[in-house]
């Protein structure tokens, strides 16, 4: 039934406030879940949820950007988007996978890492560079599942992973399209073809060979929430069961491997030819 | 748009100009204090103005003539030209075109130079941005440079030394471009697992995708006075946030104080600087292969 959406209508739809969010997934999805809270630096982000449980039957860590349902909560989860306390809390809780070998899964759902004077003092950019290598080295096996906005450095800060999957009518873009439009025309009420331009749709990623798995909404998610999580669960646990297989057959060197690879053969340049170079 | 240094014309055909004629490219203005300095002075002080002390930014050869071994570097990967993975157009003006005509009129095909050279004698892969190319944004070509430098460096044994001013991901270029942080990122972990160091300048404008990748995972990091280094632009901030920022935020010194770099340098003392870190961290190299102590911390 969605097929047809523009570009600017599917982020109207990943930026819902019905949408579920992270906390939805976890509630549906997992058992026996705890929430760990806290960094152990400076505070705790309530824009990014983490904690352990079990998927099915194996036991996980899971971490995720939070946004709010009403505009209360959505202050207090800074509209979900994160601090660098956030991402530390998020690097500390992948060492706690990786000490105690369970596998990592992450939801991602944030606008962008947020932009303000305390988190370029706290060093937001290091605290997601810091993220980004401690994934790329993680030795338990990583899904990542893009369920709304995936907003640039503060999406990608949780989403280094081995199969990166995406609801159909979740986004993930360099730059917000105001932004974009901002920069190109001076007008961000231009917006909807900046959408466009920017071929952020998770059809344009597949084609793009970014992501690995569209995840259809016959209906957007917000009028099927629960029928969205289980279509979630059904995909996390096939990839994850593939994965898993790998990790324990072939052990976590095959894994980060493969890891490496997968970001290493995405190549989009051209050599020039010799004519062309006058 | 860029504030690349580069000597002020005088405009003979302009009438109405009554100030006194200045020599074509003998002189240049600073553009902190307004300083009139004589080119080749400025040269001798690496673009550094002798009044004021700022740090002109420069570009990629520029930058590899004030750090670089006179005639020790040799450029890599020169012919990687990107392949507008978007088919980016805006405004009526395809992204391929623009980047085509501006490799030409700048002499870059990309925003990265890569290649290797000596620094106060000792060999390195060294990476150097180039701001005049699309704000030195990072894009597939960046990243793909960037990725086989360290690869190569891996292979070659050699340290790694970056030097990055740049915009953020380059918008263009879309999701294609934020996968350039991971990508380059990953390279760099192997550099790490191998005990080779890295070492990173970050120089005036250091923002976005790059502050937030590659040039922080360094295991010493280098600033230059008075660069001007985050991850959101002061504009952004103050857009969101509307809040004054404070006066010297997001410098070298605000970053020194918050304990995010290592120090600042001034850029003479910069090749020195270099070579010393990088000879004390491999300095107990051959001691390690002596006594098999060490084993285990690799890996």
């Amino acid at each position: 039934m969605t097929e047809t959406l523009s570009a600017w209508e599917r982020v109207t739809l990943a930026r819902h406030p019905q949408r579920p969010h992270t906390l939805h997934y976890i509630q549906d999805l997992l058992h026996d879940f705890v929430e760990l809270h806290g960094d152990r630096l400076y505070a705790d982000d309530p824009a990014i949820v983490g904690g352990i449980g079990y998927f099915n039957d194996w036991a996980v860590v899971v971490i995720g950007h939070q946004k709010g349902e009403t505009t209360q909560e959505n202050v207090r989860r800074n509209f979900g988007m994160p601090h660098p306390e956030g991402y530390r809390k998020s690097e500390r809780l992948m060492r706690l996978a990786e000490r105690f070998t369970l596998p990592l899964i992450t939801f991602i759902d944030t606008p962008a890492a947020d932009p303000g004077l305390g988190s370029e003092e706290r060093g937001q950019a290091w605290a997601i560079s810091s993220c980004l290598q401690t994934m790329a080295a993680l030795r338990v096996p990583i899904v990542t599942v893009v369920i709304g906005e995936g907003g640039s450095g503060g999406a990608l800060a949780i989403s280094v992973a081995d199969r990166i999957l995406m609801l159909e009518n979740a986004v993930y873009t360099v730059a917000s399209p105001e932004a974009c439009a901002s920069i190109l025309w001076r007008d961000p009420a231009r917006a909807p073809e900046a959408a466009t331009a920017l071929r952020l749709t998770a059809a344009d990623l597949a084609a793009l060979g970014i992501i690995d798995e569209v995840i259809p909404e016959p209906v957007p998610a917000h009028e099927a929430p629960h029928e969205t999580i289980q279509r979630v669960g059904a995909a996390l646990a096939r990839h994850l069961h593939e994965l898993c297989a790998t990790w324990t057959a072939q052990g976590y060197d095959a894994l980060l491997a493969k890891r490496y690879q997968k970001y290493r053969q995405l190549n989009y340049w051209e050599l020039q030819s010799a004519n062309a170079s006058q | 748009m860029s504030r690349v240094w580069r000597p002020r014309r005088k405009q003979p055909d302009n009438p109405e100009s009554t100030g006194p004629m200045i020599p074509d490219d003998l002189w240049v203005k600073c553009e902190r204090c307004r300083e009139l300095i004589y080119v080749r002075e400025f040269e001798r002080q690496l673009y550094v103005c002798p009044r004021c002390g700022y740090h002109a930014r420069l570009t990629a050869q520029q930058r590899i003539a004030t750090l670089v071994d006179h005639n020790t570097f040799t450029a890599w990967d020169t012919d990687l030209i990107t392949g507008d993975p978007l088919q980016f157009v805006a405004l009526g003006e395809s992204y391929r075109e623009k980047a085509r005509q501006t490799a030409q009129r700048i002499g870059e095909n990309e925003a990265l130079v890569t290649g290797q050279g000596s620094i106060c004698g000792v060999p390195v892969a060294i990476a150097v941005t180039e701001f005049r190319f699309f704000g030195a944004s990072m894009g597939a070509v960046f990243g793909e440079k960037l990725v086989r430098l360290v690869e190569r460096a891996c292979e070659r044994r050699l340290p790694v030394v970056t030097v990055s001013s740049s915009g953020g991901a380059r918008m263009q270029e879309g999701a294609v471009a934020l996968m350039q942080l991971a990508r380059t990122i990953a390279a760099f972990r192997r550099l790490t697992d191998q005990q080779l160091p890295h070492i990173a300048v970050l120089v005036d404008p250091c923002y976005g995708g790059v502050t937030a990748s590659y040039a922080t995972s360094a295991d010493v990091i280098f600033a230059e006075p008075g660069a001007m280094i985050g991850f959101a632009g002061p504009r952004v901030i103050e857009q969101v946030t509307r809040q004054k920022l404070p006066k010297g935020f997001q410098t070298a010194e605000f970053l020194l104080a918050h304990g995010m770099i290592d120090a600042v340098v001034q850029r003479r003392e910069l090749p020195q600087r270099i070579a010393t870190v990088i000879s004390v961290l491999q300095g107990n190299r051959q001691k390690a292969k002596e006594r098999p102590v060490v084993e285990g911390i690799t890996q």
